[in-house]
């Protein structure tokens, strides 16, 4: 079975790690790294509680392989905070009550940070369509969306 | 969910890429966005003992319109036409299905040549390949073309072999008084279709259809071509008389089977539906009444 050294940085760090050919990058984060802010929900791609920026784009985790992040930049949730001060849409999410249960909040974090990098003053549409991909069973979405809102304000 | 054991090659070029599955023949599998092969893998509905990974193969991700033709690199993602101002002024027919097709995050993974080449008839740009014409440019040994409505041959079958991979579609750009429309029912953000209908029309100089391009997706084991109804509508005025007539030839064409998303009473009538609501957006985006 085919072995492969990868590199990546992962939240600003340099690591490395030998990787069999089929492990997926959501086991390299938790597993390997040890870091366990990143879930694994459906794991069939649909529900995005295992979502990470990789190269700047939001993407299920647990449908990439670990070995395709080689040279990659990754962030997870744990990569948002800056300094002892949280990000504006954990603050968001903290301010408006965006989550219940928490299990898909570090999905929905990593999502919609990427949305406002994209787009600063994002519509409730917007929001909605970029959360598509991310489900929540507990808030019905509301206080979600409120959550991106008071990020994008204090970001602009 | 852990796939079966495999190899993992990463191609540099397409090249190698080709070589490599020259080496690994039947065993192999080209892995391209990997949102649909990796599912499959993880599920175990299947397993390949090689992988080759054509990410990192530069020159294939591309849209751009050159002498009368749109190319599009196959390793093209979905987010990417999603963003493309060409894509959205001039083909509506896709601005129309990428929103549609999965979820955001999936788009930034999936690509075209892998919506296309993958041969699922749930997936969305076949039948709106067909309707528009297009071309698959098919690398192997050599170099070879397949018409978007001679590639699917069946479920999870098409023209291209083991040892070929797919990498430009080819799109004739439209004429003046052109239009296009794909109109998809699905249950929820990130199902397939229950149906779908993708048209592409050219209207005359005094708004008989000229030429008309009509296909389904999920409407049975491959893309289906509406080939009757479109050749029932050139030569004739697109009026409401008209449309539901093609409409209605177009969804006999369809043999859904029955599953969780409805009968196949239900999916063959909304074949229909959604054929008639195609048309009427594609005549009226293409100056018609």
């Amino acid at each position: 079975m085919a072995m492969h050294k990868i590199s990546v940085t992962i939240n600003g760090a340099a690591r490395e790690a030998e990787v069999e050919s089929r492990l997926l990058l959501v086991h390299l984060i938790r597993e390997v790294f040890r870091m366990t802010g990143t879930h694994v929900g459906c794991d069939t791609s649909h529900c995005g509680a295992c979502t990470v920026v990789l190269d700047g784009n939001p993407v299920k985790s647990c449908t990439v392989l670990a070995v395709q992040a080689d040279g990659s930049k990754i962030t997870t949730v744990e990569g948002l905070e800056q300094g002892g001060k949280l990000h504006p849409v954990q603050e968001g999410f903290t301010e408006k009550h965006g989550l219940q249960c928490g299990f898909c909040t570090p999905g929905m974090l990593m999502t919609t940070s990427a949305l406002l990098e994209r787009n600063k003053n994002p519509s409730e549409q917007q929001i909605r369509e970029a959360i598509s991909g991310n489900l929540c069973r507990c808030t019905g979405y509301v206080n979600i969306v409120k959550a991106v809102q008071y990020a994008a304000e204090k970001m602009r | 969910m852990i796939p079966a054991a495999f190899d993992y090659h990463r191609a540099d070029t397409l090249d190698e890429a080709l070589k490599l599955l020259k080496k690994h023949g039947d065993d192999a599998k080209v892995l391209s966005g990997g949102m649909s092969l990796l599912p499959m893998l993880k599920l175990r509905l299947a397993s390949f003992a090689h992988l080759v990974d054509i990410n990192r193969v530069p020159g294939l991700d591309y849209i751009k319109e050159e002498k009368g033709t749109l190319r599009i690199g196959a390793m093209t993602r979905q987010a990417a036409l999603e963003r493309s101002d060409v894509i959205k002024s001039k083909y509506p027919i896709l601005a129309d299905a990428v929103p549609l097709i999965a979820d955001p995050l999936v788009r930034n993974r999936g690509t075209i040549g892998g919506n296309v080449a993958n041969g699922d008839p749930g997936n969305d740009q076949p039948a709106i390949m067909i309707a528009l014409g297009a071309t698959f440019i098919v690398r192997g040994a050599k170099e070879r073309s397949v018409a978007a409505n001679q590639f699917y041959k069946g479920l999870y079958d098409t023209a291209l072999a083991r040892s070929e991979i797919l990498t430009e579609i080819r799109i004739p750009v439209p004429p003046p008084k052109s239009g296009g429309a794909y109109t998809k029912l699905k249950r929820k953000t990130g199902d397939f279709a229950v149906a779908a209908a993708a048209v592409q029309l050219t209207l005359g100089k005094y708004g008989a259809v000229e030429r008309a391009g009509i296909a389904l997706t999920n409407a049975g084991l491959m893309p289906i071509e509406a080939v009757d109804a479109a050749k029932y509508l050139v030569g004739k005025m697109p009026d409401e008389k008209t449309i539901a007539e093609a409409a209605k030839m177009a969804a006999a064409k369809s043999a859904p089977s029955a599953d969780r998303r409805g009968s196949v009473e239900y999916k063959k009538e909304m074949a229909r539906v959604l054929t008639a609501r195609a048309l009427h957006k594609a005549v009226q985006r293409a100056g018609g009444s």
